[in-house]
């Protein structure tokens, strides 16, 4: 049994957002794969939920008509990782997907509740702060788009207001088009785990000069992070071995990994150079 | 010897029953006015227990009882699954108490409560108001030896719970006269058993009597040891074993049972329960002990073993358990493998504020192999011979006595094991292949043996009992004390008892559940004995089951019993291969014949005295990522020489799960706990790396088959075999690929960085 | 505490059930202890070990982290629904002639998900049959004769 006082089951958003303005006290629950579990653990007490699970068509991913990607915030990672519009057009998130937790997690687990439970690990942070996502939030009376890059606030906290909810995330098309990707998900086991590493990359180029690369990581600072050094460094540069090499190094600039007892700080450092230069040199091909 | 029913496939007995979800464990069982109990758990390592105020909790509506250790009797006692010694200095340490007043580990059982529903009882924990004194503590047994330790049980002042070891021969001579002498440290982590299913237990009371319905590997020993620490009389108490959810050891142990005895007393009979959290089932049952070995061993310019030398300590935890012999059961078993003209163990087992260590499939032997078979690879890297060859030139013979025990071994089927498994993973070739790489990612073989017992003689008592019983249509039942806890007991025991009375498998009926009240007494699955002892009383029984019906058979023919037999079901004249009557006909004579009747029943009991050695060698390849330090190993192969095979489905299915077991600790799995606090950090699932299936391998299991004149029907032990070999063979393939001796395990890629550091590779 | 109840109806096995539950409880609590489906066994509670694992629409889901009341209008298969009329399921009976049981406490779960493999008839390569049977702990096994049971019954498709 769980320490619950009231759950909330609103059919439509418009209800939701409604009842979550009266009582901005609640707890959102969307798959529950974190709520339930901190509540397992004693986390909380006695806590009146709003239930996300009856409202319908926040689950969907579609192609706007500016070639913008639209995903739902209550899209299940099993979802994402099997759809046509992910593989074809962001197949990195796709990636991202399929790596968090098992088959039974990701089949209701939400990518919205991934970000707004703020954990450094979350997998889908590292390839959305790649992709510039950005995140639409409403309110019983307003609503506002955020790049998730400004979304979280540290370890755990994003930067929800009273009574807001994140309805979709977005992922324009000059973000996605004529880039490809890859993430990195570092853990001791290929399943079932929490990621100690997560590097994503994205790359456009053009005969193998940098147009345009952004690195962001997971677990290597309070929130997830994206590498700007080595980012404004790579700009025009060929991707040559050296290249390569220099810029995995630079991520360095950026990243600040702890020791812990899941991973030391010199371990992740390495780790983040080591992966993003496989990273690169997959996606560049044999050149 | 052929037979008809003995080494065939014979599907599971219960598998029908588990795969439709009809197996009822013990989770399983809905009682009337059934109470949950929970218990207040230390979060401190080491802390006395200044005062503790219970009002608040008992106060809260849906609370019945609350327990603490002034409400329990204050007597000492000891979870070990041993049989009872009537030597009281072959007893193991009673030095725990149901609830207790000084925390020992972060875990320890402070409190208990007793109320209508878990979320009540969560609520209470949280009402109760502890004042500890807390007192410095210790988790490293090095540091927990050194004086001014703190102090963990009052009457060991050093920690130290035994330091009693063996030798023979002359060592000091040996090493004096060395051509060789080499040394080496090795050293394994804390893991756990992690059965699918926890820890859980429930009990109610029947006029005077306790009766307990528990997941356990043995309940005889649970009935006697919730007894002794109650202070009853064990008659009263009453254990049943439904289906258990896995054990590995860790139910070899009796922790909740007492807890829910005192629990249903403490409310006049009411059934509670009592199931422990994944997360609690990792700091409040048992561990596997870590242990840290110092090897030195002497070796001729021949390359002939002469002494070893090792000195061992083993990190106990909190409370003795199962303490000194699972290090004492190390030293004995790996030694009827490889000749040394003399031999020195000086073992130290030490009490820390760690969740008590006990026994976890393979009891204290992967840990010494792990050491051993390291030791010999890092030795034919500095001879510069080939690791095989060298444990080759050392292996005793069949014949050989070991100068300690005594025990003989009667089959050696090591040099065929090697044989096979070498061609199995194509060694030459692949030696071959892997010489001189260079890349981001390097392969490499290794290889490692074992020796291990059957059961517990001659250290101790090795009774089992079985009964059959004949019904009308001459099919029988077959009850054991003996437990079925996934290994397969059920059916290779169905098997053997088909086989010996002459019947097909589906006309034994086997009573899966033990009830102390109805089962014969055995004392349960541990020691990978039940198929080599229990195997015994089974054929005993069947025999005289046999017996009976054609003592019957010849009064009805006129015919000399010798000359009858039972084949499949059908009484038989022998050599005339002539069809006499159905089985079924002799039983209605036993059960209705006017003047003669007289069911067809046998009870017996076997006290067994031998010990069948049996043994196994590992193969592995591994791959290396030079820059990530992760390890994958491609291939494991197991070869066992473990007699003859009942079942070779179930065997195989032995040997997967004890070498996913092994890889999972040479790779993985470590319980971690805070320096700083003694707390646990990755007491749960998610951080505990037990081996997905995506993490597993290729796992192949083979046999030789030699069967050992003592066995029953030629078997020796098989059920903890598995998880002794594979982490020195993986240990030994990544010496091979990248030159780097990793003298501790789990080899996780954060260790294997560090390493790679140490040796200037990154 | 009238508030703490709901009523909510839904298929279990093909049957529909109308209960009223309490809304702190979990699927796998009112499966088990209402409906007495015990097939449905508690490994963890926090989602980690796959024991608990039910079908929801289809859908292997760990019914521990699955609040009770949201199995409103749901159609859920446990693993007492597979055999029908007394017969195993292809996926039963692969895993009985395999050998993929021992002790059997992570079977029901690993069934299920089985089940739904075989339902969704995708073709899949080894990596991606251990992918998709990833979020389930078995410790006697070392999954082997499990993965057989799964590729062999997939096969048969
Ligand atoms: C066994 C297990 C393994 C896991 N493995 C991984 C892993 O590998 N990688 C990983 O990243 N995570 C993992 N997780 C964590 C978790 O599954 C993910 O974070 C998941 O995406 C959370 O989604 P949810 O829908 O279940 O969120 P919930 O638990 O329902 O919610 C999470 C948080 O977000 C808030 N929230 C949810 N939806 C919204 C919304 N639309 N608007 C505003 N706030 C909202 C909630 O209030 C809560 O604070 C694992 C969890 C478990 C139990
Ligand atoms: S009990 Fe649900 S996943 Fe373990
Ligand atoms: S059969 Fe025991 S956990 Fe899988």
């Amino acid at each position: 049994m769980f320490d619950i006082k009231q759950v909330y089951e609103p059919m439509c958003l418009k209800s939701a957002l409604e009842i979550y303005q009266n009582n901005p006290h609640l707890t959102i629950i969307a798959g529950g794969t974190d709520v339930l579990i901190n509540l397992r653990h004693g986390k909380y007490e006695e806590v009146e939920l709003l239930s996300l699970q009856k409202i319908k068509g926040l689950d969907e991913i579609k192609i706007l008509e500016d070639g913008t990607i639209e995903i739902g915030a209550l899209t299940t990672f099993t979802k994402i990782f099997r759809n046509d519009i992910i593989n074809k057009h962001v197949p990195i998130l796709a990636e991202a997907a399929v790596s968090m937790g098992g088959p039974q997690i990701r089949n209701i687990a939400t990518i919205g509740g991934n970000i707004c439970n703020g954990a450094v690990s979350a997998d889908s942070a590292p390839a959305l702060f790649t992709l510039n996502a950005l995140l639409y939030l409403e309110t019983a009376n307003a609503s506002r788009t955020i790049p998730i890059t400004e979304f979280y606030a540290g370890p755990g906290r994003v930067k929800l207001q009273p009574g807001e909810i994140l309805t979709k995330i977005l992922i324009t098309k000059d973000n996605y088009e004529n880039f490809k990707g890859k993430y990195f998900k570092f853990s001791n086991r290929k399943a079932m785990d929490i990621a100690m590493i997560g590097v994503a990359v994205l790359l456009n180029t053009t005969d193998n000069k940098v147009n345009d690369l952004r690195i962001a990581l997971g677990v290597s600072a309070p929130t997830p992070i994206r590498c700007q050094e080595a980012e404004k460094t790579s700009l025009g540069l060929e991707l040559t071995e050296e290249n390569m090499k220099r810029i995995s190094e630079l991520t360095i600039l950026d990243a600040k990994p702890r020791d812990s007892w899941r991973g030391s700080k010199a371990y992740r450092e390495h780790l983040i150079k080591v992966l993003t230069y496989r990273a690169l040199r997959e996606l560049r091909g044999n050149k | 010897m052929s037979y008809r029913v003995i080494g065939k496939e014979v599907k599971r007995v219960d598998a029908v029953n588990k795969v439709t979800g009809k197996a009822k464990f013990t989770d399983d069982f809905f009682e009337r006015d059934m109470l949950i109990g929970k218990v207040l758990r230390s979060p401190y390592a080491h802390a006395k227990i200044k005062n503790i105020n219970v009002d608040k909790a008992k106060a809260l509506e849906g609370v019945v009882e609350v327990l603490t250790y002034k409400d329990l009797p204050n007597i000492k006692y000891a979870t070990a699954g041993h049989p009872y010694s009537l030597d009281p200095k072959h007893r193991d340490v009673a030095d725990r108490t149901i609830l207790t007043d000084k925390a020992r580990h972060v875990g320890d059982s402070i409190a208990i409560v007793i109320a209508k529903d878990e979320l009540i009882a969560e609520k209470a924990l949280k009402l109760i108001e502890v004042d500890y004194e807390v007192l410095p503590f210790v988790l490293d047994p090095e540091k927990a030896m050194e004086p001014g330790a703190p102090i963990i049980h009052d009457d060991r002042p050093n920690n130290v719970i035994s330091s009693v070891g063996q030798e023979f021969g002359n060592v000091d001579e040996d090493f004096k006269n060395a051509d060789y002498v080499f040394t080496g440290e090795y050293e394994t982590s804390v893991v756990q058993h992690c059965h699918l299913e926890n820890h859980t237990a429930y009990a109610y009371m029947e006029n005077d009597r306790i009766v307990i319905v528990s997941s356990t590997q043995i309940p005889h020993i649970a009935r006697r040891i919730v007894a002794e620490a109650l202070g009853l009389p064990w008659g009263k108490v009453r254990v049943i074993k439904p289906y258990i959810g896995g054990g590995f050891g860790n139910k070899q142990e009796v922790i909740v049972e007492p807890m829910v005895a005192a629990m249903t007393l403490a409310v006049n009979g009411r059934p509670v329960r009592y199931t422990m959290t994944r997360e609690e089932s990792f700091i409040a049952t048992r561990t596997r002990h870590a242990m840290k070995f110092y090897m030195k061993t002497a070796v001729t310019k021949d390359h002939k073993l002469q002494a070893i030398h090792i000195k061992a300590i083993s990190n106990n935890g909190a409370y003795a358990s199962h303490g000194h012999s699972i290090i004492m059961s190390a030293i004995s078993k790996f030694r009827p493998l490889y000749n040394f003209k003399s031999f020195k163990a000086e073992p130290k087992t030490v009490y820390t504020n760690l969740p008590s260590a006990g026994a976890m499939r393979g009891y204290g032997v992967p840990q010494i192999f792990f050491a051993l078979e390291s030791h010999l690879d890092d030795i034919a890297k500095k001879l510069n011979i080939d690791p095989i060859e060298f444990r080759m030139n050392n292996v005793i013979q069949a014949g050989h006595v070991d100068p300690i025990s005594k025990l003989t071994v009667r089959t050696f089927g090591i040099p065929e094991c090697i044989k096979k498994g070498k061609e199995l993973i194509k060694w030459d070739e692949k030696q071959e292949l892997y010489k001189n790489q260079t890349g981001e990612k390097r392969r490499g073989l290794g290889m490692a043996c074992f020796s291990y017992f059957s059961g517990t003689y001659p250290v101790c008592l090795e009774v089992a009992g079985c009964r059959i019983a004949m019904n009308q249509d001459g099919s029988v039942q077959l009850m054991l004390g003996a437990t079925e806890i996934g290994q397969g007991a059920d059916t290779v025991f169905t098997q053997m008892a088909a086989e010996a009375i002459g019947i097909p498998v589906d006309m034994v009926h086997i009573i899966s559940t033990q009830d102390t009240d109805v089962a014969p007494f055995d004392t349960g699955a541990y020691a990978s004995r039940q198929t080599y002892i229990t195997g015994a009383a089974v054929k005993q029984a069947a025999i005289e089951v046999k017996k009976q019906v054609l003592e019957i058979a010849s009064r009805k023919t006129g015919l000399k019993v010798e000359n009858l037999d039972i084949v499949d079901g059908k009484i038989i004249e022998v050599g005339l291969n002539r069809l006499i009557c159905d089985i079924s006909e002799i039983a209605l004579e036993a059960f209705y014949d006017r003047i003669d009747s007289k069911p067809i029943t046998s009870d017996t009991s076997v006290n067994v005295r031998t010990n069948a050695i049996a043994y196994g060698v590992s193969f592995a390849e591994v791959e290396v990522d030079m820059l990530t330090g992760q390890i994958e190993v491609l291939h494991l192969i197991n070869v066992h020489d473990s007699g003859t095979i009942i079942n070779p489905i179930l065997a195989e299915g032995q040997v997967h799960g004890g070498v996913s077991m092994s890889l999972g600790a040479a790779l993985s799995e470590r319980l971690m706990f805070d320096e700083r606090t003694g707390a646990p950090l990755n007491n749960n699932l998610l951080d505990y790396k037990l081996q997905t299936i995506m993490d597993t391998p290729n796992i192949e299991a083979h046999f030789v088959e030699l069967p050992d004149p003592t066995g029953a029907f030629g078997q020796k032990s098989l059920g903890e075999n598995p998880t002794i070999s594979p982490a020195p063979a993986v240990r030994n393939a990544v010496l091979d690929a990248t030159g780097v001796a990793f003298n501790k395990i789990p080899m996780n890629p954060q260790s294997v960085f560090e390493k790679f550091k140490e040796e200037g590779l990154l | 505490m009238d508030e703490l109840k709901r009523k909510i109806s839904f298929n279990v096995n093909d049957e529909q059930v109308s209960l009223e539950v309490d809304i702190r409880t979990s699927l796998l609590e009112v499966l088990r202890n209402e409906l007495h489906l015990t097939g449905v066994k508690q490994g963890c509670g926090v989602g980690e070990c796959g024991a608990c694992t039910v079908l929801i629409d289809g859908e292997p889901i760990d019914s521990c982290i699955y609040l009770a009341i949201w199995a409103d209008g749901k159609t859920i298969t446990t693993v007492e629904g597979l055999a029908k009329n007394g017969k195993l399921s292809k996926v039963q009976e692969a895993y009985v002639n395999e050998g993929a049981i021992q002790c059997g406490f992570c079977t029901p779960g690993l069934v299920l998900t089985t089940t739904a493999l075989v339902e969704k008839g995708e073709q899949l390569t080894d990596e991606e049959i251990k992918r998709e049977i990833s979020g389930h702990f078995c410790r006697c096994t070392g999954y082997q004769k499990i993965f057989m049971a799964v590729k062999k019954v997939l096969e048969d498709k």
